[in-house]
């Protein structure tokens, strides 16, 4: 079946079997590798995109109930080739290890702090307990989302 | 601690990692990444059963699937049968027995990922299931049936030392078990093989060590070595999993067959399968001491569950017994420490290798020890512990620096932190946490502290070695520096502290790494805390020559032509044990002293961390964030398993291949970390700097469990600690 969809604002189409979920079809449909995968099972956060601007493990969402629907990735969080905030207090804060889950990571923190942009510590790992990271223990996480929450605020 | 970020800089600085800004866009290359205009997908057949004989196989029917371009079986296989990093036991495909439930069997390639697998549903295979050893210690009795024909000792040594006869006024003695833990580092296995116009293959791969997977591809492909050129692609972490050889060779299998490009990339199900896990153990321990608290004498017995296949069995069993008697003065002792194999999957590096093990042991006992004396825990620590010079139980003496009492002391100093009403609290912050399930009715704090030690690089007599080349030339931007080693970056960030070490000896700011691949002599493995003692050695070594050199022509401004240099940097050369276990088969260590509190909640058998401080020997920090950002990471996998992680086999069957079912620690799990970095730097290393990644690892799960220990007054002998092992039953 042909599946088009609205990606990171370009419409995109391909044809994928209909039981091809929504990861597949980002990643070996349309080449957009930023979206990992490493369960298969929502468990693990690696592949949240925005679907509808809902927050979801596109491993979970058949490639179908996507389209002619609109879809963000990690892809689409730089605005003129500038780093997103987030993206750049991952790097400073030291956030990042072998970087697998990082692209999930980034993608929640931008939904947390779009909602709560000055979460507690709480709320923060809470909003990120969907995420699986295996390198930094998450301390540096939790930085990166307080460096990243006090300069959108405009602090520096 | 407080670092300073900077985003360029040389050694001793909190410079940005180098490959920081592609991961966070997304845009980093991961081995599962890749692919080609016309690839093929493989995909791996495996043995549901953990001993068999395999009667027939008819692969007819699969490859009689349109779409599905090839079907290999052992058959198929170009050369040498068999593989394995240490032994060469394993093999590529499994001809007339299999020995664990997993073991590939046959591989298919085909136009699409769901054909491959589909196609793998019609080989027929027909298997006589065969009596099957899924016990270690059943491994070792005579009725069992020998898995290899050497029979199901991998290896077993005896380290006497003193006079293991040798009274004590006080004894204590335990059995202590730790479970099978899976790496699972968040990318699977991965990679993409490329058949060549010269009848050879280009492998593009994930792994931790290029030459160790060309040493085993070459044969098994039957072609010679220049022929097999693999080339490192991102990697989604390790910990030891890629240390041997998973999808290499079946995919170069195929796509030499197809003359195709050929992806394989494993899923999370196949991805516990297709990788080795850290060795469950039974070791039982007896410790005499001196009424005035001074070891006298301890005897161990290690027993390590290595699985089908050699793989690093004989390394982790020789590190888990000479670690055996934990970072502590002993005059005499009797370590013997034995490695078996079963239908179990194979067993060999992860983060700690051995050591981990035996501290869980030995901390448990010294805990005992200090009870049975009537003395403090730490004090009788500090009263034992390993100094420079001290000799240890193999006859190796410490050379280096060994701050095994001020790694003690600085968590001694650190305040406890404040105790919490259970009543006003958010049930976020109770053991169970998200469930909801308590109200903190029945909460107990405790507080419990493991010190321990690891060896760093390779041992007993191995050498290995690692090779860079630099070049320094100057274009209109200004001097640039070129550096090239086949060394990996797992994640842990050695490009970074290789772009720190060239700046600091070049004093030039621009620096390239070329993409490590094996046109270049093997920088060994990214494991054993070596990478940044080896490859950063060698990488200095280079530098120097290069300096030397442009010197020589009169500084950079005047360099006319580019100037390179390789060198190959060694460690100090090591002994392999004698029938006694005496020897020096160590190069260097690194300790590391770990605190845990928690809070049980007694009637519901759940557990909250509410802090880790671990105190780390780490020489001299080349990067401060990035050994925070270690220590980090290692206590989670510590943490892990002292609580939650392992492998749950049933006879000889993985129950729970996936993140659903095995449990790795979430940000709700981990607790705020306390690192105390100890710098002390180690004579005869480069810039005086240890491996970081390792010792809090194998100090933090025996200090969970303590802090456990303390909390409910239970003996708590085996990790992962669960539930059912902490309520009021």
């Amino acid at each position: 079946m042909v599946v088009r969809v609205k990606v990171n604002n370009e419409w995109r189409e391909a044809e994928v079997w209909p039981g091809a979920s929504l990861l597949t079809f980002l990643r070996d449909r349309l080449g957009l590798y930023g979206s990992k995968n490493a369960c298969e099972q929502g468990e693990c956060g690696s592949c949240s995109v925005w679907l509808e601007g809902a927050l979801v493990c596109s491993c979970l969402v058949l490639a179908a109930q996507a389209h002619e629907r609109e879809v963000r990735t990690v892809e689409g969080l730089m605005a003129d080739e500038r780093l997103h905030p987030i993206q750049e207090a991952f790097v400073e804060a030291g956030a990042v290890q072998c970087g697998f889950c990082t692209p999930g990571f980034v993608v929640a923190v931008a939904e947390l702090l779009q909602k709560d942009p000055t979460p507690s510590p709480a709320t923060v790992r809470e909003a990120l307990s969907g995420n699986l990271c295996r390198c930094t223990g998450y301390q540096k996480i939790l930085d990166a989302v307080s460096l990243a929450s006090s300069r959108m605020r405009g602090g520096t | 601690m407080n670092v300073d970020i900077r985003r360029q800089g040389g050694v001793g600085e909190s410079v940005r990692r180098v490959d920081g800004i592609p991961k966070v866009k997304g845009a980093f290359e991961y081995a599962s990444d890749l692919h080609r205009d016309g690839m093929l997908w493989g995909a791996t057949l495996r043995s549901p059963h953990p001993h068999a004989q395999i009667i027939s196989m008819d692969v007819s029917a699969a490859a009689a699937v349109p779409g599905v371009v090839a079907v290999l079986t052992h058959a198929d296989v170009p050369g040498k049968p068999t593989f394995g990093l240490d032994v060469q036991d394993q093999p590529v495909l499994a001809k007339d027995v299999v020995r664990y439930a997993g073991e590939a069997v046959a591989i298919v390639a085909a136009e699409d990922p769901e054909l491959a697998r589909a196609a793998l549903e019609k080989i027929a295979v027909n298997y006589k299931p065969l009596t099957r050893v899924t016990d270690m210690e059943q491994a070792l009795e005579k009725s069992a049936p020998p898995i290899h024909p050497q029979g199901n000792i991998v290896r077993s040594l005896t380290i006497v030392h003193g006079d293991p006869q040798a009274r004590a006024d006080v004894w204590v003695e335990g059995m202590y078990e730790t479970g099978m833990q899976d790496q699972a580092p968040l990318g699977p296995e991965a990679g993409l093989a490329v058949p060549a116009a010269d009848g050879g293959v280009d492998l593009f791969i994930a792994t931790q060590w290029l030459h160790a997977d060309l040493g085993q591809l070459a044969p098994c492909l039957d072609l010679p070595p220049e022929k097999v050129r693999l080339h490192l692609s991102g990697v989604g972490g390790a910990f030891g999993a890629r240390e041997d050889v998973s999808m290499q060779i079946h995919a170069c299998m195929l796509a030499l067959r197809t003359r195709r490009p050929v992806k394989m990339s494993y899923g999370r199900q196949e991805s516990f399968y297709g990788h080795v896990h850290r060795h469950p153990a039974r070791i039982w321990m007896r410790h005499g001491a001196s009424r005035d608290g001074k070891l006298v004498n301890i005897q161990a017995r290690l027993l390590v569950d290595g699985g089908a296949y050699t793989s690093t069995s004989p390394a982790v069993i020789g590190n888990a017994t000479s670690f055996a008697a934990g970072p502590y003065e002993v005059p005499n002792a009797r370590l013997v420490g034995t490695a078996v194999f079963t239908n179990n999957p194979p067993c060999g590096a992860m983060r700690g290798f051995g050591a981990v093990q035996a501290c869980f042991a030995y901390e448990a006992q010294m805990d005992k020890l200090a009870a049975a004396l009537n003395l403090d825990p730490i004090e009788l620590r500090l009263k034992n512990a390993l100094r420079s010079g001290s000799v240890l139980p193999t006859g190796q003496p410490i050379a280096g620096v060994a701050p095994v009492r001020a790694c003690l002391q600085r968590l001694q100093a650190l305040p406890l932190p404040p105790e919490e009403s259970a009543l006003d609290r958010d049930p976020m912050l109770l053991p169970g946490g998200a469930g909801n399930v308590g109200h903190g009715e029945a909460l107990k704090r405790g507080v419990g502290i493991a010190v321990g030690y690891k060896n760093l690089g390779y041992s007993e007599g191995f050498d290995d070695s690692s090779e860079a080349w630099v070049r320094v030339s100057v274009d209109n931007e200004g001097p640039l520096a070129e550096v090239k080693t086949a060394a990996v970056d797992v994640g842990q960030g050695l490009d970074t502290i290789v772009t720190q070490i060239v700046r600091s000896e070049l004093g030039i700011d621009r620096v390239i790494l070329r993409q490590p691949d094996t046109a270049i002599g093997s920088a060994g493995s990214s494991s054993a805390s070596r990478q940044t003692m080896m490859t950063g050695g060698a990488v200095q070594l280079a530098c120097q020559a290069v300096r030397a050199e442009i010197d020589r022509q009169g500084g950079l401004a005047d360099l006319r032509r580019p100037v390179e240099a390789s060198r190959v940097f060694h460690h100090r050369s090591t002994g392999k044990l004698d029938a006694n276990g005496q020897g020096d088969p160590h190069v260097t260590f690194a300790f590391g002293a770990a605190r845990a509190v928690v809070e049980v909640d007694q009637e519901l058998g759940l557990v909250r961390v509410v802090q880790l401080a671990v105190a780390q020997d780490v020489g001299r920090a080349l990067n401060p964030q990035s050994v925070l950002g270690q220590i980090e990471g290692g206590s989670a996998q510590g943490l892990g398993l002292a609580l939650m992680e392992e492998i749950a086999l049933v006879e000889g069957q993985v129950k729970n291949a996936s993140f659903t079912d095995y449990l790795i620690p979430t940000i709700l799990d981990m607790p705020p970390v306390i690192s105390e970095i100890i710098e002390e730097p180690e004579p005869g290393l480069p810039y005086g700097a240890k491996g970081v990644g390792e010792p809090s690892t194998v100090v933090v799960p025996a200090a969970v469990v303590a802090a456990l220990r303390h909390a409910t007054g239970r003996e708590l002998r085996r990790a992962p600690v669960k539930p059912d092992d902490l309520v009021g039953l």
